[in-house]
């Protein structure tokens, strides 16, 4: 074979005068960057091998490590960056398409840092949320035209409605593409915070089923994992069409990955490749989805809301028309910056729009044709902090759902490597050796921390607001500023420059 | 009495209970680089890990309530203390004759051959008092510091 061109993405730099040689990062090292050289009894580093997850840096019990950016330059060029050059000549090498993990990062305008909130002055009192109540529980479905009041009794007849204490939710990742100890500490976190996990198309394991009331069961192309107990499972179900990291793209779970309890999860033989189609070959038109969305509700005695979810696409407005009109609940779209367990590099990088655009966009479309009642939206797609959320309401969301956030407060350093299964946090492995360093009892801590300070953090947004119920938000768009946004763009998202 | 229990289950093999056990019991006690990198000898970890990946543990002196090293022990250093309940060796005493090594069931008695020849095994962290390092320090909680017997 020829010398590959092919040069270490980062360096890693031990300080001598620490390390006390415990080789403790040699064995957390899942890709042996590390190794201990007998011989010279010094541990030592290959470079190339180092993916910057930060597994190392954070277990050094003497803080002697750290890993920088690999010096070597090419020489500068605008067009041609490291990154183009480094991708040719991996492809060179191999001959095959790029694949990464987690979601989009290319510098692509982020719409929420051009968006400001509202907050009371003077002319009408903001609410401290420490001293007043506030309410941020949130219903997800259907909701009736009108309410039928006899005798000064409800007597309409309200839809089944998904109920949450808080507008998040844990987004789809399946067993197979995240660990089960990964998913136990998700379905624990949101039983505590009383919101929602999702399945993802991997089933449900037999030790979630407790988990059921706090559990989203998907369906989708693979229909892997679904039979009626599972359907039955879980609060609500969802059918996936597509992604934000790979609009339009199926799934491929690789083979060793499907051990025993995935198999078995997945309903499908051990050590086979579980492929997603790319479209659900039942599922050609409108009508079509519309049959899928009441087969389930028959299936199901029209008890659990159904959510039909779709990566933002150009059309995504009348897409999501037609969505609600096929008998949806609820439709979560899933903007072009959302995760993966494993996409092909250039559908993630170029295909899809945000998700701020695609949200105001459907919520105007919905409104107009008066039937914004009829479903409930959930969006996705790299929700950072609280900040997005209350912006995603104010556009006009019901409910986000958040994944990269989650997987984060599990201990994700975003080495964007989810799809070679070494993931050094036991998240995106199925590795036993990997799978067991991530403690469920732990990581269903930090998630529902993380949920429990996103939730004082929106009361404190929205009492500055003087809001005290996050129903008054949902597409209060005049709570919103745009800065630095173009007529078109404020536009689209219906919302003022600052200053007007 | 309290015992330290290893969750096989979640331990992930990294050793750095050894690390901070070698420390603990070092010259060098609130020190980690100058008690590997100053001691004249490499400080030794009294709890040892057990590996046969993917399944790992940590393992240290059970305390047993009839312990084989007490009998065993030919001069009287290593005594269960009737209160505590933790069986330490009186290192004064020790001969280093490794008849407590011989009939320890665990294996968790360690050769300590930088001094005077001893036996070296957990005290629990008497010393130091309160949890013991090993489970202060494990990154997982695969440690468990508790007087019930740790069941799954």
């Amino acid at each position: 074979m020829t010398i590959s061109m092919s040069t270490p993405d980062f360096l890693i730099e031990r300080d001598r005068d620490r390390c006390i040689k415990c080789q403790v990062c040699v064995r957390q090292c899942a890709n042996e960057a590390h190794f201990w050289d007998e011989e010279e009894q010094k541990v030592k580093a290959n470079d190339a091998l180092c993916v910057d997850c930060h597994r190392c840096v954070t277990y050094c019990p003497t803080h002697a490590l750290t890993i920088r950016k690999y010096p070597l330059e090419f020489r500068e060029n605008a067009n041609w960056t490291a990154s183009t050059i480094k991708a040719i000549y991996r492809q060179a090498e191999t001959g095959g398409i790029l694949l990464t993990g987690m979601g989009n990062d290319r510098p692509y305008p982020i719409f929420w840092d051009h968006l400001l909130l509202n907050a009371s002055q003077v002319t009408n009192p903001s609410i401290d949320p420490l001293r007043e109540p506030m309410e941020l529980k949130t219903f997800l479905g259907r909701k009736p035209d009108q309410l039928k009041v006899e005798d000064g009794r409800l007597v309409e007849e309200i839809p089944p409605q998904l109920e949450l204490e808080v507008p998040i939710m844990f987004s789809a990742m399946s067993y197979g593409s995240i660990s089960l100890n990964a998913i136990k500490s998700l379905a624990a976190a949101a039983e505590r915070v009383g919101i929602m996990y999702n399945t993802g198309e991997g089933g449900l394991h037999k030790d979630l089923y407790k988990y059921g009331k706090n559990t989203i069961v998907q369906v989708a192309s693979g229909r892997f994992g679904v039979h009626p107990e599972y359907l039955q499972a879980g609060a609500a179900i969802e059918i996936k069409i597509g992604q934000g990291a790979k609009p339009g793209i199926g799934g491929h779970l690789p083979g060793e990955k499907v051990g025993l309890e995935v198999s078995q999860t997945r309903m499908i033989p051990e050590g086979t490749d579980a492929i997603s189609p790319a479209p659900h070959h039942d599922i050609y038109s409108i009508e079509d989805l519309s049959q899928l969305i009441y087969s389930l509700k028959e299936a199901t005695q029209y008890q659990k809301p159904v959510s039909v979810k779709i990566a933002a696409v150009h059309n995504i407005a009348a897409i999501a028309s037609g969505i609600a009109r096929a008998g949806a609940d609820i439709i979560a779209i899933d903007g072009f910056r959302g995760g993966t367990g494993a996409a092909p590099l250039r559908t993630r990088d170029n295909v899809g729009i945000p998700i701020e655009l695609a949200l105001a966009a459907v919520d105007s479309r919905l409104r107009e044709e008066g039937i914004r009642n009829q479903v409930s939206l959930v969006v996705g797609g790299s929700i950072r902090n609280s900040a997005d959320v209350v912006k995603a309401i104010a556009l006009g969301a019901d409910a986000v759902y958040i994944a990269t956030a989650a997987l984060i407060s599990l201990g994700c350093h975003l080495c964007q490597k989810c799809n070679t299964g070494k993931c050094n946090w036991g998240i995106a492995t199925q590795n036993p050796q990997l799978v067991k360093r991530l403690n469920p009892e732990i990581g269903a801590e930090r998630a529902a921390n993380l949920i429990m300070a996103w939730e004082h953090e929106i009361k404190e947004l929205l009492g500055g607001m003087g809001i005290n119920a996050v129903e008054s938000l949902r597409g209060n768009r005049l709570m919103l500023r745009g800065v630095g946004l173009s007529d078109r763009e404020l536009n689209i998202l219906g919302v003022l420059p600052a200053g007007e | 009495m309290k015992r330290v229990y290893a969750r096989e289950e979640i331990c992930g093999g990294c050793k750095l209970c050894e690390v901070h056990c070698a420390v603990a019991h070092s010259q060098y006690p609130n020190d980690i680089i100058k008690a590997f990198l100053k001691q004249k000898t490499k400080p030794i970890a009294r709890i040892l890990v057990e590996e046969g990946r993917p399944i790992s543990f940590a393992l240290q002196c059970r305390h047993c309530e009839d312990a084989p090293c007490t009998k065993a022990c030919i001069t009287g250093a290593m005594q269960k203390d009737p209160v505590t309940g933790i069986v330490a060796n009186d290192e004064t005493r020790c001969v280093g004759c490794w008849t407590c090594i011989l009939v320890c069931p665990f294996g968790a008695i360690k050769r300590d051959e930088s001094g005077h020849k001893v036996a070296s095994k957990c005290d629990l962290c008497a010393t130091v008092g309160g949890t013991p390092v090993c489970v202060q320090n494990c990154p997982n909680d695969a440690l468990v510091f508790t007087d019930e017997l740790w069941r799954r």
